[in-house]
């Protein structure tokens, strides 16, 4: 925690993206991993996150400080509004998934058609002065503190739902939705809670990304890639764990890194290595690394 | 908005719709025998664009007769993917089987982007620009060629499924598939024949489009989601639905993309998507299997 003051500067922007896709994933997890509902569109709360608070600092002035708490709302409200679809109409599983995919490119293709949010040009946020109020700083540092204190946040969440009756509801509804409902849960109620909160996180997720690199467009924030890199670090690390999702992302995140300094102007060498990792990890270990380290465990235990 | 606009975007659409039915037929043949939403179709008819232009750019293969090739060559990978990868975790959670194929997507479509860029590359035959007129609507020689060789090839298929062995013990592993291993049927064999025919189609689908479809790895993504909308309005595992649902969908995409500025179009698409799974998700003509 002391040491970042002292890292080069390339080091340390890889650890920020290190933590930031921690961030996402533990965000992704409250509903792929403690829900066990498998969202391929994270990318919209993310866009809806990124282009609020943004829109209301170029528009109207408004600090992304407070139009991010407004982002979230929003991105929340519009993971209700998807998931009481979804639920609501029995989608599971993969259909599940296939929804989610598609209301994220039908952000993407809104906006992207839209002049007013700066269609596929983007928005650029403005960065030439540091004003802290603003959630603008100088240098990489404060926006590595910034991310380690949402990561903890969503951390310490994590673990107080995972103990507490919300979240007893949701390894019920995530193992047998039909048993879980026979011993008096609210399925939809669950789920839908998992949903708002998930969403709600991964929002602040998009308005960190939009100050820190200061520009963002439709591709972007809507994307498959940001829908990709939420999934994975949970999946990876292991999915519906507290921890799962920082494992994963310091496996894979330094790995991309690594691969796209190795092949330098080989665009998708990462992504490439994402997808044979994704489909070794489903095979070999699909409980993830966490699962890895618990399986150890008990063996030894039993010697 | 005229009548030769309207007349011209009907004519498109129909084009098209045979190419996606023929997508579609293959993703819901996999779907229908091993249950699984291939997330990799769409990077499958990719490589399979990729093959067909590199036979025509390297050795003057003819992309309508490259299909001879490349639907035996990737009915031999969509083997592969479901021997190696895919059986092996015929156990795991069915949502860990859809990122599993979702790998194999990412994978495959990114090593085109690692080897060949993602620079447009087109095949220019000497028939490329041949048209007529049909009315007041223009008809593209190569598209017309493309639409009906996808639907020869989607009956061809379907005649398959109905009168070979394989093709009955495919429609057995589909409708019953412990009785079809009780009776006999070596299951794991057409589990992979299941995914090698899907892929063959989809192979050849991409060999018809490539004399008027730019080549490059995006097509993979394109091609998957309206593959995904195609096989859901059908119903899963539903041929004759895959066919026709190609043929509405191609038709909504021209008339969107007649209607609607920019590229709205896609919008269309995602809209019929959404409400047919949440309305109907046994498709508008039944599958195999809804929610």
């Amino acid at each position: 925690m002391a040491l970042p003051p002292l890292l080069p500067k390339y080091h340390l922007e890889v650890l920020i993206s290190v933590i930031f896709w921690a961030y996402l994933g533990i965000a992704w997890n409250l509903l792929g991993g403690y829900a066990g509902q498998f969202s391929f569109g994270h990318a919209a709360f993310f866009g809806i996150g990124a282009y609020t608070s943004t829109l209301l600092l170029l528009q109207a002035g408004l600090t992304p400080w407070i139009g991010m708490l407004l982002g979230g709302a929003l991105a929340a409200a519009f993971g209700l509004f998807e998931g009481y679809l979804s639920f609501r109409y029995g989608l599971k599983g993969p259909y599940f998934s296939l929804v989610t995919l598609a209301f994220a490119e039908m952000l993407r293709v809104v906006s992207v058609n839209t002049k007013a949010v700066g269609s596929s040009l983007g928005l650029v946020v403005p960065s030439a002065k540091a004003a802290p109020a603003m959630f603008m700083f100088a240098g990489k540092l404060p926006y590595y503190y910034i991310i380690l204190v949402m990561v903890g946040l969503a951390l310490a969440l994590t673990w107080k739902i995972g103990r507490s009756r919300l979240g007893f509801s949701l390894a019920a509804v995530r193992e047998n939705e039909d048993a879980a409902e026979t011993a008096g849960v609210d399925a939809l109620g669950t789920k839908l809670r998992a949903m708002a909160l998930s969403s709600f996180l991964t929002a602040l997720g998009g308005t960190f990304y939009a100050q820190y690199f200061a520009y963002i467009d439709p591709t972007i924030t809507f994307g498959p890639s940001v829908s990709i890199g939420a999934l994975l670090p949970a999946i990876v690390g292991g999915a519906g764990t507290v921890l799962g999702p920082v494992l994963g992302s310091f496996v894979l995140t330094p790995l991309s890194e690594l691969t796209r300094y190795a092949l330098r102007g080989r665009a998708g060498a990462d992504i490439m290595l994402y997808g044979a990792i994704l489909v070794l990890v489903i095979s070999f270990l699909p409980q993830g690394i966490v699962g890895l380290v618990r399986e150890r465990r008990v063996r030894a235990g039993r010697r | 908005m005229t009548w030769g606009l309207l007349l011209q975007a009907v004519v498109s659409g129909l084009l098209l719709g045979g190419v996606y039915g023929l997508v579609a037929s293959g993703l819901s043949l996999i779907f229908g025998v091993l249950r699984i939403i291939n997330f990799a179709h769409g990077a499958v008819m990719m490589l399979a664009m990729y093959a067909t232009y590199w036979l025509f750019v390297l050795a003057g293969v003819d992309p309508y007769l490259s299909v001879i090739v490349t639907a035996p060559l990737f009915f031999v990978l969509g083997v592969v993917i479901q021997k190696i990868v895919i059986e092996p975790n015929r156990a795991a959670a069915e949502h860990n089987q859809l990122l599993l194929t979702l790998g194999l997507a990412l994978f495959f479509e990114n090593l085109a982007l690692v080897l060949w860029q993602g620079d447009f590359r087109t095949v220019k035959v000497a028939y490329s620009g041949a048209s007529f007129m049909l009315g007041d609507a223009l008809v593209e020689v190569t598209r017309l060629v493309a639409s009906a060789g996808a639907v020869l090839m989607a009956v061809g298929l379907f005649a398959l499924l109905r009168l070979t062995d394989v093709g009955k013990a495919l429609r057995a592993l589909a409708e019953e598939p412990e009785g079809a291993a009780l009776v006999g049927i070596n299951v794991s064999r057409i589990r992979a024949a299941s995914f090698g025919l899907g892929s063959a189609c989809v192979a050849a689908a991409g060999a018809l489009i490539t004399p008027f479809f730019y080549v490059a790895p995006d097509v993979a993504e394109s091609f998957n989601i309206m593959a995904f909308v195609v096989v859901v309005l059908g119903g899963m595992g539903n041929f004759v639905g895959a066919l026709a649902g190609g043929f509405i969908v191609g038709l909504a995409e021209s008339l969107g993309a007649a209607f609607l500025p920019g590229s709205l179009k896609q919008l269309v698409v995602f809209v019929i998507f959404v409400l047919v799974l949440l309305l109907r998700p046994q498709g508008i003509f039944g599958g195999s299997r809804g929610r």
